[in-house]
C-alpha cells in the first residue's frame, strides 16, 4: 500500500515520471511496444500504426483545445495540408523521408497560424465556426488547385525510404510511427512544464487575467495554433506514407469531429487523455465490426446497418462522456489508480 | 458579352427564396441560443428529421398533406422536447463548448437513426405544391421556391409578432436578458427552456419540409445547417433581425456565386463571407457585443 509520494523539491514535484513504480510500468510499456510487432498479425500492426497517427493528431489538438481552450474543428484539414506537402515533396522533389515529415509539420504550422489569426478577435464558438470555415476553404483548395493537388484524383506516393530500406508494410512503418509518436507525446508532456505551456493554461483558464499577468495573448494563441497544426501536419504526413494516396475526400469534416471527440472522450487537458481518447476512438469501430460479425448469423442485415450504427455510437459516445464523465477516460484511469493506491481504504 | 439582366433577376429571386428558408432555419437556431445559450450545431439534422417525418406520413402512410404537415411539425416539436430534457438539461451550467460538442454528437446520432429507419439513399418528397411556374414580370420563378419564400416570410413575421406581444415571447426575452431576474419575477425558466426547444423543433421541421420539397431529402441534407450557421454568425447569434437579414444575404451570395462563378464556389463564397464578417464585426451585424470584465 502506497498512500502518497513525499516530494521535497520543486524539481521532484515537476518531474514527468515521479515515482519508481510509474517508471517501472513505463519501462514495461516500452518493452511491450518493442515486442509488439513480432507478436502481432498484420491487421493489428495496421491498427497500431493508425492509432499512432491518431495519437499524434489528437495530442496536437489537445494542446490547442484542452490546454489553451481554443476549440478547433479544422484538425483534419490541417492533416490534409501535411499529407499534401509530403506527397508533393516525395513525388516532385524526392527529398528524404524524415525531412518531408518535418516540412509537412512546418508548412502546416504556418497554415495553422494563419487560421488562428481571428482568435484574438473572436473566441469560443465563433472561433470554432471560423475554423470550420477554414477547413472548408482548405478542402476547396485541395479539390480545385488541380495543378498542384491533382484535383479529385489526388496524389499517390511511393513507399517511404529510410537508410535504403523500403517502408511499405505496416511492420516496417511501425518502427517509424511508434518512436515518433512517443517522441511527440513526450514533447507535448514536457511543453507544459515550461513557461510557454503554463501561459497556454493561463489563457485557457481566463484569458483576460492572463493578459493582465503580462502574457501577450495573440502571440501565445498563435503559438498554440502553430504547435497544434505542427502535430497535425506530422500526423498527416505519416498518414500519407501509411495509405500512400491522398485525395480531398481523405480528410472530411467528420474526421475533425473525430479528433475533437477523441480529445473529449480521453479527457481534455491531459496528455494521457489524448492517448487514451485516440486509442479508444480508433478501436471502437473495429470492436463494432467484430460485434456485427458475431451477430450476422442471427441478423441477416447486420452488415448493412453497420455504418449507421457506427455513426450513432460515435455520437452517443460524445454525448455520454460529456454528460456522465466530462473529464474523460483519463479521469476513470486516475480513479482506478487511486483505488489501488489506497486499497484497502475506500477512496 | 452583354449582361443578362433578366437572368440576373431570376437568379436573385431564387437566392431570396432559398435565403428565406435559411432565415427560417436560422430563426430556430437563434431561438434556442437566445433562451438557453446553446449553440445548436445539430439544427440541420433536426431539420432533416422533420423532412423525413413528413415523408413517412405523406408517402409511407399515405396521409393527406394537410394532416401530414401538422404531424411532422408535432414530431419536430417532440424531438426538440426530448432533446432538451434528455441531453441539454443535464448539461446546464457546463461550459458552452461542452454543450456545443453535445449537439455535434446529437447530430451524428440523428443521422445514424435516419439512415437505419429510412435508408441512406436520397429520395423525393411527394409533390404537394404543384409545378406551374410563376412569373414576376418576365422573370421565371419556380413555384416551390415561391411558396417556400411565402411560408417562411409568414412564419418569421408571426415569430417577430409573438416575441413582441405574446406573454411567452416576453418571458423568453426576459430569460434571455437575465435568468436570475426572470426567475425572481415569477417566470418558470426551465419551462421557457423547454418551450424554446419545442418551438425551435417545430420551426426546424417546417423548414425541413420546405427544403426537402425543393431539393429532395437525404441523410446528408443536414449540411444545409452549415449554411444556416453562417447565417446566424453573419447576422449575430442572438438577433432575430440578424437571422432575417443574414439569411437573405447568404441566400443571395450562394445563388450568385453558384450561378456566375460555379457550383463548387458556393461554400467557398459563403465561408469567405463568414470570415470577412468575423474579422470586421466579430459579433455579427446585429449581435449583442459581449463586454468582458476581469
Amino acid at each position: 500500500m502506497r498512500i502518497g509520494a513525499l516530494k521535497d523539491s520543486y524539481g521532484a514535484d515537476q518531474a514527468l515520471f515521479d515515482t519508481a513504480p510509474q517508471r517501472l510500468w513505463l519501462a514495461l510499456g516500452a518493452v511491450a511496444l518493442l515486442a509488439f510487432p513480432f507478436a502481432a498479425s498484420d491487421y493489428w500492426l495496421y491498427l497500431a500504426c493508425l492509432v499512432g497517427i491518431h495519437i499524434v493528431s489528437t495530442t496536437g489538438l489537445n494542446i490547442l483545445t484542452g490546454y489553451t481552450g481554443l476549440v478547433s474543428l479544422g484538425q483534419a484539414a490541417f492533416m490534409g495540408v501535411g499529407a499534401y506537402v509530403v506527397a508533393l515533396a516525395e513525388t516532385r522533389l524526392g527529398t528524404p523521408f524524415l525531412l518531408n515529415l518535418l516540412a509537412a509539420g512546418l508548412v502546416t504550422a504556418a497554415v495553422g497560424m494563419v487560421v488562428g489569426v481571428p482568435s484574438l478577435r473572436v473566441k469560443g464558438l465563433y472561433l470554432a465556426i471560423a475554423t470550420i470555415a477554414a477547413s472548408f476553404i482548405l478542402h476547396f483548395v485541395f479539390q480545385n488547385w488541380t495543378a498542384v493537388t491533382g484535383g479529385t484524383r489526388g496524389l499517390s506516393i511511393p513507399p517511404a525510404r529510410l537508410f535504403g530500406l523500403e517502408l511499405a508494410r505496416p511492420f516496417a512503418l511501425y518502427w517509424v510511427i511508434a518512436p515518433l509518436t512517443c517522441l511527440m507525446v513526450l514533447a507535448a508532456a514536457n511543453l507544459f512544464r515550461t513557461r510557454i505551456g503554463r501561459a497556454f493554461i493561463a489563457i485557457r483558464d481566463r484569458d483576460i487575467s492572463a493578459e493582465v499577468l503580462g502574457i501577450p495573448l495573440l502571440r501565445y494563441k498563435l503559438m498554440s495554433f502553430g504547435l497544434s497544426s505542427f502535430y497535425a501536419g506530422v500526423a498527416g504526413g505519416l498518414w500519407a506514407y501509411f495509405f500512400r494516396v491522398v485525395t480531398p475526400e481523405s480528410f472530411p469534416f467528420v474526421y475533425s469531429i473525430f479528433f475533437l471527440a477523441a480529445v473529449i472522450v480521453g479527457g481534455m487537458g491531459t496528455i494521457l487523455g489524448g492517448i487514451l481518447g485516440a486509442v479508444f476512438m480508433t478501436l471502437v469501430p473495429e470492436a463494432l465490426k467484430l460485434v456485427v460479425g458475431l451477430l450476422s448469423p442471427w441478423m441477416p442485415n447486420a452488415v448493412a446497418i453497420l455504418s449507421p450504427v457506427r455513426t450513432i455510437v460515435f455520437g452517443a459516445l460524445i454525448i455520454g462522456f460529456l454528460i456522465l464523465e466530462p473529464h474523460g477516460l483519463a479521469e476513470i484511469w486516475r480513479r482506478i489508480r487511486r483505488f489501488f493506491h489506497l486499497w484497502p481504504f475506500k477512496t | 458579352m452583354e449582361f443578362d439582366w433578366l437572368f440576373f433577376f431570376e437568379v436573385t429571386l431564387a437566392g431570396l427564396g432559398s435565403g428565406a428558408l435559411l432565415a427560417l432555419t436560422a430563426l430556430a437556431f437563434v431561438l434556442i441560443y437566445k433562451a438557453t445559450k446553446v449553440v445548436n450545431l445539430a439544427i440541420g439534422e433536426m431539420l432533416m428529421v422533420g423532412a423525413y417525418l413528413f415523408f413517412s406520413f405523406a408517402a409511407g402512410f399515405g396521409l393527406p398533406v394537410w394532416l401530414a404537415i401538422p404531424l411532422a411539425l408535432i414530431g419536430g416539436g417532440l424531438l426538440g422536447a426530448i432533446v432538451e430534457r434528455t441531453i441539454i438539461r443535464p448539461m446546464l451550467g457546463e461550459s458552452a463548448i461542452s454543450v456545443f460538442m453535445v449537439t455535434i454528437g446529437l447530430g451524428s446520432v440523428l443521422v445514424g437513426l435516419v439512415e437505419i429507419v429510412w435508408g441512406a439513399a436520397p429520395t423525393q418528397l411527394p409533390d404537394f405544391m404543384g409545378t406551374t411556374p410563376l412569373f414576376i414580370g418576365a422573370a421565371y420563378v419556380s413555384r416551390k421556391i415561391a411558396i417556400g419564400f411565402a411560408v417562411a416570410s409568414i412564419v418569421i413575421a408571426a415569430f417577430v409578432l409573438a416575441f413582441r406581444f405574446w406573454r411567452g415571447g416576453v418571458a423568453l426575452r426576459a430569460t434571455a436578458t437575465d435568468q436570475g431576474a426572470a426567475y425572481s419575477c415569477g417566470i418558470d425558466v426551465p419551462k421557457v427552456f423547454s418551450a424554446a426547444w419545442i418551438v425551435a423543433g417545430v420551426a426546424a421541421a417546417g423548414a425541413g419540409i420546405l427544403v426537402g420539397a425543393v431539393g429532395g431529402i437525404s441523410p446528408t441534407m443536414g449540411v444545409f445547417g452549415l449554411s444556416a450557421l453562417v447565417v446566424v454568425i453573419v447576422g449575430g447569434l442572438d438577433s432575430i433581425a440578424g437571422a432575417l437579414v443574414g439569411g437573405l444575404i447568404v441566400g443571395l451570395v450562394e445563388a450568385w456565386s453558384g450561378t456566375f462563378i460555379g457550383g463548387e464556389y458556393k461554400l467557398l463564397a459563403t465561408f469567405g463571407l463568414l470570415l470577412i464578417i468575423l474579422m470586421v464585426r466579430p459579433y455579427g451585424l446585429f449581435g449583442t457585443v459581449e463586454i468582458e470584465r476581469l
